[in-house]
């Protein structure tokens, strides 16, 4: 399962180092995203005090696009009916597609946070670095694990490309939530502590384990169909 | 000799319509199986059950020795099914698609080295993407693809279509020297004149059923 997990994430990244939609379509979408929020809010006190989850939700936007892309190159020319024909490890399909995903979410959480640095003079404190890390690392990869499920889910049906916002949206809200909270204990947004921070990371490791082995054990039936 | 495939009366369903109606084959290995018959009659369903995608409903089906209801995982991981799309990743390059699907089955690199070199693409292709091939080229990459698989059978479904005169004399020549290498190919085919030479037994198949047209069959 994990020899697969590496030879998908390999390939996936592969791709998108050759086909730069990564860097040459999300990410300016989501600085894009950044950018009109601060035009709609138009007060620096009020976007600096909701900055953490402006940059969740620029995240969940642009996590859309990255699932619909990582299916896209399985169903171009039919490669999703080949991994199965070949008799791949599903689990090893969803864990590879999972981590390239983290990867590709990773450097956009990057560039959202340098953004709302720079636009949401959001000022980042030492003390709370490693809950910020912890966060970002957490979050990451349930957002990879849960959008790889139900990018699986929808890429087989009619009118994925509406039907994914749909089902993937919902089910990732306790990692908006969680995720949002931790971050602005970490920058003490509103006057929040690190250690109120904590818990919510608590949150998105449960999410993280329940979405990691159950994705695992339903990705196979799920693309079967 | 146990036959490649073995198909004893193979009922399969499709939603709620049969795609197979009893079907009932027999190849053995190095034989390349035509099947012709007019669209929806089964050709498709038959080589979607030899390659384990689509379940068996009643009957037998035998395929490389192993029974596709119990262990169909091993039957797909020894079978190579080429359908209507060449399962190939557009923006890597021919090489780097070869190394994949070899890596599945934990190819060497001289396996891929010698699938390349086999199909003609070591040389001038290797380094170039797949979105800038030609139809021949990607159906010669995505068979090089089933040989540094290791596939022993080959489901081929309509190769000839979309290739210029040239490819098609290639794709043939390549399945000759697939099956003097010990694969054995079964192609469903609209072009019967073409894929009729190539072959050699031809099967009709008519109502999800079988009828020989030339050769023997069950």
């Amino acid at each position: 399962m994990l020899r697969v997990a590496r030879l998908v994430a390999a390939k996936d990244l592969r791709v998108e180092l050759r086909s730069r939609v990564v860097t040459n379509q999300v990410l300016p979408f989501a600085a894009i995203v950044m950018v009109m929020f601060a035009f709609a809010l138009n007060s620096d006190a009020v976007v600096s005090r909701v900055a953490p989850g402006l940059v969740w939700l620029a995240t969940l936007f642009s996590l859309l696009i990255l699932v619909q892309r990582s299916f896209a190159i399985e169903s171009a020319d039919g490669a999703t009916d080949a991994l199965r024909a070949a008799g791949v490890d599903p689990a090893g399909i969803y864990l590879g597609k999972a981590i390239a995903l983290a990867v590709e979410l990773a450097a956009l959480e990057l560039v959202l946070l340098i953004s709302a640095v720079v636009l949401y003079s959001t000022e980042l404190r030492v003390g709370g670095v490693v809950l910020l890390v912890t966060t970002f690392v957490a979050a990451t990869c349930g957002l990879a694990l849960v959008g790889t499920l139900y990018g699986g889910l929808a890429s087989g049906v009619r009118g994925r490309e509406t039907l994914l916002p749909l089902l993937l949206l919902p089910v990732v809200a306790p990692v908006l939530i969680g995720a949002t909270r931790a971050t602005e204990s970490a920058l003490g947004t509103g006057g929040a502590t690190v250690a109120d921070g904590w818990p919510w990371v608590g949150l998105l490791a449960v999410f993280v384990a329940l979405f990691g082995v159950g994705g695992t054990l339903a990705f196979g039936p799920l693309i079967e169909e | 000799m146990n036959p490649v495939v073995h198909l004893s009366n193979a009922v399969a369903v499709l939603g709620q319509f049969p795609a197979l109606a009893g079907a009932d084959l027999s190849v053995q290995q190095g034989e390349i199986v035509l099947l012709q018959g007019p669209n929806g009659a089964g050709k498709t369903s038959l080589l979607r059950l030899c390659a384990g995608l689509l379940p068996l409903a009643r009957g037998e089906a035998i395929v490389l020795g192993c029974d596709l209801r119990t262990q169909r995982d091993a039957v797909r991981r020894r079978v190579g099914l080429l359908g209507h799309a060449n399962g190939l990743y557009v923006d890597l390059t021919v090489t780097e698609n070869v190394r994949f699907w070899g890596a599945t089955v934990s190819a060497t690199k001289a396996e891929v080295d010698g699938a390349l070199q086999r199909m003609g693409l070591a040389k001038r292709l290797a380094d170039v993407p797949v979105s800038r091939l030609s139809a021949g080229q990607k159906r010669r990459t995505a068979l090089a693809c089933l040989v540094a698989r290791r596939a022993e059978l080959w489901l081929l479904d309509e190769p000839h279509a979309g290739l210029d005169a040239v490819g098609r004399d290639e794709l043939d020549a390549t399945l000759r020297e697939a099956t003097a290498a010990g694969a054995t190919i079964i192609v469903a085919s609209h072009e019967l004149e073409r894929a009729g030479a190539l072959a050699s037994r031809v099967v009709e198949v008519i109502g999800g059923q079988i009828r020989p047209v030339s050769g023997e069959v069950g």
